[in-house]
């Protein structure tokens, strides 16, 4: 094999050169050659070379040619990187499952790199037995699989006054759905033994930020869980390597990351970030606090600002997302008038409690302007509401939980645009 | 640990520890923490002074800690330097079109500001302030939002006397009760008279990144 093969880069300008030459010998030679698409009449070099073998990269990487599917990040919105935030590609997948490493990151003191045989989790406060448990006891426990979406509460939180991010990885990317593999956190209480006046839990996280939450000790029992898997390898270090806390529903500041250390109490402790943080301030200066549960939700992924349409009128395909904190997602409708008339999304793929759920309406496009949204309605009945009946309530300073309907703009030439529409 | 058990067992011995007791859980799992394994991380504090250690400081020694090793990206006067966290000021903007949410503000518990600073400031220096030195920065946040005077001295004794002013302004959430629209029978046909109108492009902002624009993240 060749050096030269080993180098996609290199082999994928030799074909470009090629090819425009070969366009160019077609057009002289005229009806003496074979008529078509110069990608089916000429070979390329992957076809009649050898590729690179199994070594190459034992950590499998994505094609060269999706090197622009990345998270991104808005420098302006944080004083410093190490306490901030980048966006998941949304407008790049599809299906249910968030790749592992598009997974949008949020922390408040960098990425902490805990050594596995240095992590210890403790269980403390109103139980029988304090323990302490290292990540190969946690691997002794019955361990169960789930699904879940993990959204941070300030999602779409730039947009309470308008229309001010033209791509949906900046209005929507701080979300993401995968599977862990972890140990149900009733199963780890049990073992310490939880006593009755045990109330509420504190859940702490190693990293630099000591993040800390209150979690009412209901919820510990329901559905949370000590993950140390995510789409069955080990959690990335930006997710909480080697464990963290899943809090299924609930916004994501609450599933702390590289987990500690878990205390039972009588009462919530009202730190940092159920105070100053993650409280809701309404129009009349009062405050709602502890607001976890993440309302139902959609976007319409595709087109969108940062994936228009290339192909003209004709067959055409929208797909989005949908989830719930309260449940499953039983419907999801689509307007392409800006909510005058709406048909029901076709949803595929699997429905998980709690999980991102995929829809797709697929339609001929007339070439006119569409002003696209979506609008989700769950298990329990709750349906998405638009963005001025929240400002209605809410006013637009309260940064956290705007599930609001988002519209596109979609003109002529199929470009699409953040906007509001009356 | 595992591929070396023997030095796992040196360090747990040299560390003092007893050989350790299988838990009396249903699955056997785990060790008991003790006392000081605990201690050395159980730093929480409550509103209700739980978890509050031994200790105090005054505002004129938290001026000087707070000038040494927060006023550089906080500011002086807790005003912030750049697009760092407010710690003083904005009384009376909850209601305001840019509401300034600080200590003296919003922050509804003192306690608060004691957990947050002695686990997670100076940024890049966590836990590394002594427990006077906290309460003494706590003392001085106060002072820095006019609620006590330049002579106040915080310990733990008087720390439930200082209650801040936004206390009572928090509820839990009624979003349910009180935004009960989301239960309506969604429209499906002519749920609006006319053409749709654009009423607003976030290309107009132009703020998507590589543009330098207003907003904030908390
Ligand atoms: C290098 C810059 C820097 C220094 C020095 C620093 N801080 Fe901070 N501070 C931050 C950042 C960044 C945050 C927000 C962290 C986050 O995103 O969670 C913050 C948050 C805070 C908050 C919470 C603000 C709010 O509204 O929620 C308080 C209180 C605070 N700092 C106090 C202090 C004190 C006291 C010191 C000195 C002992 C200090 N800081 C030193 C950068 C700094």
């Amino acid at each position: 094999m060749s050096d030269e093969s080993r180098q996609p880069k290199a082999s994928r300008r030799a074909f470009l050169t090629g090819s425009l030459a070969a366009g160019g010998a077609l057009a002289a030679v005229g009806a003496a050659r074979a008529a078509g698409d110069p990608a089916i009449l000429e070979l390329p070099d992957w076809t009649t070379t050898l590729g690179e073998g199994v070594d190459a990269n034992p950590y499998g990487m994505p094609s060269e040619y999706e090197a622009h599917v990345v998270r991104r990040n808005v420098p302006w919105l944080t004083a410093d990187p190490v306490s901030s935030v980048n966006f998941t590609p949304l407008h790049e997948l599809d299906g249910i499952i968030t790749p592992n490493g598009l997974c949008f990151e949020r922390h408040h003191g960098g990425v902490a790199q805990v050594d596995p045989a240095q992590w210890r989790l403790m269980i403390h406060g109103l139980v029988e037995t304090p323990l302490v448990f290292t990540l190969e006891d946690l691997k002794r426990f019955p361990r169960v699989n789930k699904v879940y979406f993990l959204e941070c509460a300030a999602n779409s939180g730039m947009e309470w006054r308008g229309a001010q991010l033209n791509g949906v990885q900046f209005t929507h990317g701080m979300i993401h759905n995968v599977m862990y593999t972890g140990v149900p956190l009733r199963t780890i209480l049990e073992e310490c033994g939880l006593k009755p006046a045990g109330k509420w839990m504190l859940a702490e996280g190693a990293d630099a930020a000591a993040m800390t939450r209150s979690i009412p000790i209901e919820k510990a029992l329901d559905d949370c869980m000590v993950a140390f898997k995510m789409n069955g390898e080990a959690l990335r270090p930006e997710q909480g390597y080697p464990a963290r806390l899943v809090v299924p529903g609930w916004e994501g500041n609450m599933w702390v990351k590289w987990l500690r250390r878990l205390e039972i109490g009588d009462k919530p402790w009202h730190h940092r970030e159920e105070t100053s943080k993650y409280t809701d301030l309404l129009p009349d200066g009062t405050a709602r606090r502890f607001t976890w549960e993440m309302d139902a939700k959609s976007v319409i992924t595709s087109p969108s600002p940062q994936a228009p349409i290339t192909h003209g009128k004709g067959r055409t395909v929208i797909t989005g997302i949908a989830w719930s904190g309260r449940g499953t997602i039983r419907r999801v409708d689509v307007s392409l008038d800006g909510g005058r008339n709406w048909l029901p999304a076709r949803l595929d793929g699997p429905s998980f409690d709690k999980s991102i759920h995929r829809f797709y309406h697929e339609f001929d496009w007339d070439g006119r302007p569409l002003y696209l949204q979506s609008r989700a309605i769950d298990s329990t009945g709750y349906v998405q509401p638009t963005k001025d009946a929240l400002r209605s309530v809410r006013g637009v300073n309260s940064i956290y939980h705007n599930n609001g309907i988002q519209t596109w703009y979609v003109n002529e030439n199929g470009e699409a645009e953040n906007v509001e529409v009356s | 640990m595992s591929r070396f058990p023997e030095l796992g067992l040196i360090l747990a011995l040299a560390a003092g520890l007893q050989a350790a007791p299988a838990s009396a859980g249903p699955l056997g799992l785990g060790r008991p923490a003790t006392p000081d394994e605990i201690a050395a991380w159980d730093i929480d504090v409550r509103p209700d002074g739980v978890g509050l250690p031994e200790g105090r400081g005054g505002v004129a020694e938290g001026e000087e800690l707070y000038s040494d090793n927060c006023a550089v990206c906080h500011g002086d006067f807790g005003e912030a330097v750049g697009r760092w966290p407010v710690l003083a000021g904005g009384q009376g903007t909850l209601t305001a079109d840019r509401p300034i949410k600080t200590i003296g503000s919003y922050w509804p518990y003192l306690s608060t500001v004691y957990d947050y600073v002695h686990r997670a400031m100076p940024f890049g220096a966590a836990q590394s302030l002594s427990n006077d030195e906290v309460y003494a920065i706590t003392a001085y946040l106060l002072y820095l939002n006019d609620l006590v005077d330049e002579d106040f001295v915080l310990s733990r004794e008087n720390f439930l006397s200082v209650r801040l002013p936004n206390e009572p302004n928090f509820k839990d959430d009624d979003r349910l009760q009180t935004e009960t629209f989301v239960f309506d029978e969604p429209c499906m046909k002519d749920c609006k008279p006319g053409e749709p109108t654009i009423t607003m492009r976030a290309a107009v902002l132009d703020v998507t990144p590589e543009g330098d624009g207003e907003g904030s993240l908390e």
